[in-house]
């Protein structure tokens, strides 16, 4: 069932940095990684089984801090890493996406696109993100810069599609393979008339859209159905008693929430808190007010700029 | 030679090619092992019974799914049926042109080199880069019903796994931010701030540091060493649209002409 998540905060919140011009943004991921249907591992009884670590040698329980990290060298050693230590090691977080280069798109190699997020302007003024939103978008390019992202550094190129502003993540050169290197040999000539009947077919069977309905989990679906079953009748159902029904965590939200707080931020309905309004320089406010639509903008002071604006969103 | 996933063969009408998967990235993360503290040794994982504290061996374990009436448990022979069957092909359902597939869609990439008849393969390259077309195709590899596009990448073919429906927020419901129209002069400026930074990509220049900051501390501490620590980064101003685009140009010009 969708869950209405009305609160759900951005993976990311933070700057684009264009020049000097700085963009206020919320970052959202495009895809979630999430299992159609989960089931659980439980003893012969019905009961749900619990993950222990033992350590082998004497065989017993080992509490969580009783375990450290270690890394398998070469010879077969394990050097100890505390969390501590990585967590120094760690790049500080990125409020900022500082983009110093721009380049062709289509320059970018299918094969260094990994994760893609969504970018929703995260300021009263959408000027900034829209200029920055059509210039990508106008002449297919990306700007290009590392960023931090919960705790990796990662290379970004920021684009742009249909308005919306997007951060794809890129491999780095080290991760991926070229056919070489998995020692794919040089490719036969091609017959002629192959390719002629091979294209036939192509052209014939080209739709013009992909068939989204067709990328579900079948599997999972008739697992479900099965299970429906099985429970309509009564069959090997195991009441769970006082155990907690195990709940999902923070990763288990659905698209459809997604969505929905995507929609809301890119369509900006958001709140303004006064204070912050008359603490902002007054060049700044006036945009606003340019944004909003304000009349009698150019005479206002500081201040009635702040209130117009408050009155405006409120 | 890379180790190849799976044999396939990719069918399309009475056309057959047989080839083998690769994966196309390699996962360069630095893996860390759990180790008991105590002597250092790596430790298992057991599942047990929450009560008695005793493990349940795989073979014993049964699949749970949680409904509203309670737990159901799965058995074997029914998660058996649901399993799709071995099979190697690799069937191309249909085409679409590759503008209308967003990249949101697209999960794991993999090298699909020749299996049988080179020529076959060579063909079917050939076609599709002459056509500019994915194919879209379905098949079973490790119990799994797969969905990916398929195109050829210079004289190769590549084959990227395509996420499910409830994995991906469709780009084409989501609103453009919208607000007062952009004047001529804000565009102008805002293009010419763009194409003065234009430039080659080199993907190269980019390396993951933190990476590299983690294998360095494990190789000083193998070799009984010290590591390092790294330095803070600086902070960032905001100011009025207008000025700050003029004021990057300046600086851009600036750039260029030293």
């Amino acid at each position: 069932m969708p869950k209405q998540n009305k609160g759900m905060r951005p993976f990311w919140s933070g700057t684009i940095s264009f020049g000097l011009v700085t963009i206020p943004v919320a970052m959202y991921p495009a895809t979630r990684s999430a299992q159609a249907l989960s089931l659980r591992m439980l003893s012969p009884d019905g009961t749900p089984l619990s993950r222990i670590y033992v350590c082998p040698d004497h065989d017993e329980p080992v509490d969580a801090d009783e375990i450290v990290r270690g890394y398998e060298t070469e010879d077969g050693r394990y050097v100890r890493v505390e969390d501590e230590e990585l967590e120094r090691l760690a790049p500080e977080k990125s409020r900022d996406i500082d983009l110093r280069q721009f380049v062709d798109r289509d320059q970018i190699p299918l094969l260094y696109f990994d994760r893609l997020y969504f970018l929703a302007p995260a300021s009263e003024s959408t000027k900034a993100y829209r200029l920055l939103a059509e210039s990508l978008e106008d002449r297919r390019t990306a700007g290009i810069a590392t960023f931090v992202l919960r705790g990796n550094e990662h290379v970004v190129a920021i684009l742009s599609e249909g308005g919306v502003l997007r951060a794809q993540l890129l491999r780095f050169e080290d991760e991926v393979r070229s056919p070489v290197s998995i020692g794919m040999g040089e490719p036969e000539q091609a017959n002629k008339r192959d390719v002629d009947a091979l294209r036939k077919i192509i052209r014939g069977r080209t739709r013009k859209d992909l068939d989204e309905e067709a990328l579900v989990d079948e599997t999972a679906e008739k697992l479900r159905q099965v299970a429906a079953e099985k429970a309509k009748a009564g069959k090997d159902v195991v009441k769970q008693g006082s155990r907690k029904r195990r709940r999902g965590t923070g990763e288990d939200v659905e698209v459809i929430d997604l969505v929905q707080v995507l929609q809301r931020s890119l369509k900006g309905k958001k709140k303004r808190r006064g204070r912050e309004l008359s603490q902002e320089p007054k060049d700044v406010l006036y945009e606003k007010a340019q944004d909003l639509g304000i009349r009698g903008r150019s005479s206002m002071s500081k201040t009635e700029l702040a209130e117009a604006i408050e009155r405006a969103t409120a | 030679m890379a180790q190849s996933i799976f044999n396939g063969t990719l069918r399309l009408g009475e056309h057959a090619v047989a080839v083998k998967l690769y994966s196309a990235v390699e996962d360069r993360r630095v893996h860390f092992r759990l180790l008991h503290a105590v002597d250092g040794v790596p430790v298992r994982q057991r599942m047990v019974h929450p009560d008695s504290g005793d493990e349940v061996p795989r073979d014993e374990v049964v699949r749970g799914y949680e409904s509203e009436a309670g737990m159901v448990m799965l058995r074997d022979e029914e998660l058996e049926i649901v399993t799709p069957a071995r099979s190697r092909d690799m069937e191309i359902e249909y085409f679409v042109d590759p503008e209308r597939v967003d990249l949101a869609w697209y999960q794991r990439p993999y090298y699909l080199g020749p299996g049988g008849d080179p020529g076959a393969y060579a063909a079917l390259c050939s076609a599709l880069r002459a056509e500019n077309k994915l194919g879209i195709v379905r098949w079973v590899m490790r119990k799994k019903v797969y969905h990916g596009a398929l195109r050829s990448l210079d004289d190769h073919l590549l084959l990227v796994s395509l996420r499910f429906r409830h994995e991906v927020v469709p780009a084409d419901g989501l609103p453009a931010p919208s607000g007062r129209e952009l004047t001529k002069r804000e565009r102008e400026m805002a293009r010419q701030l763009v194409s003065m930074l234009e430039g080659d990509l080199d993907l190269g220049a980019f390396e993951d540091e933190y990476r590299e900051r983690v294998l360095s501390l494990i190789r000083a501490k193998a070799e009984g060493r010290a590591p390092e620590l790294p330095k803070a980064k600086r902070k960032r101003k905001a100011g009025g649209l207008a000025n700050a685009l003029s004021a990057s140009i300046e600086k851009a010009k600036e750039r260029k002409v030293a």
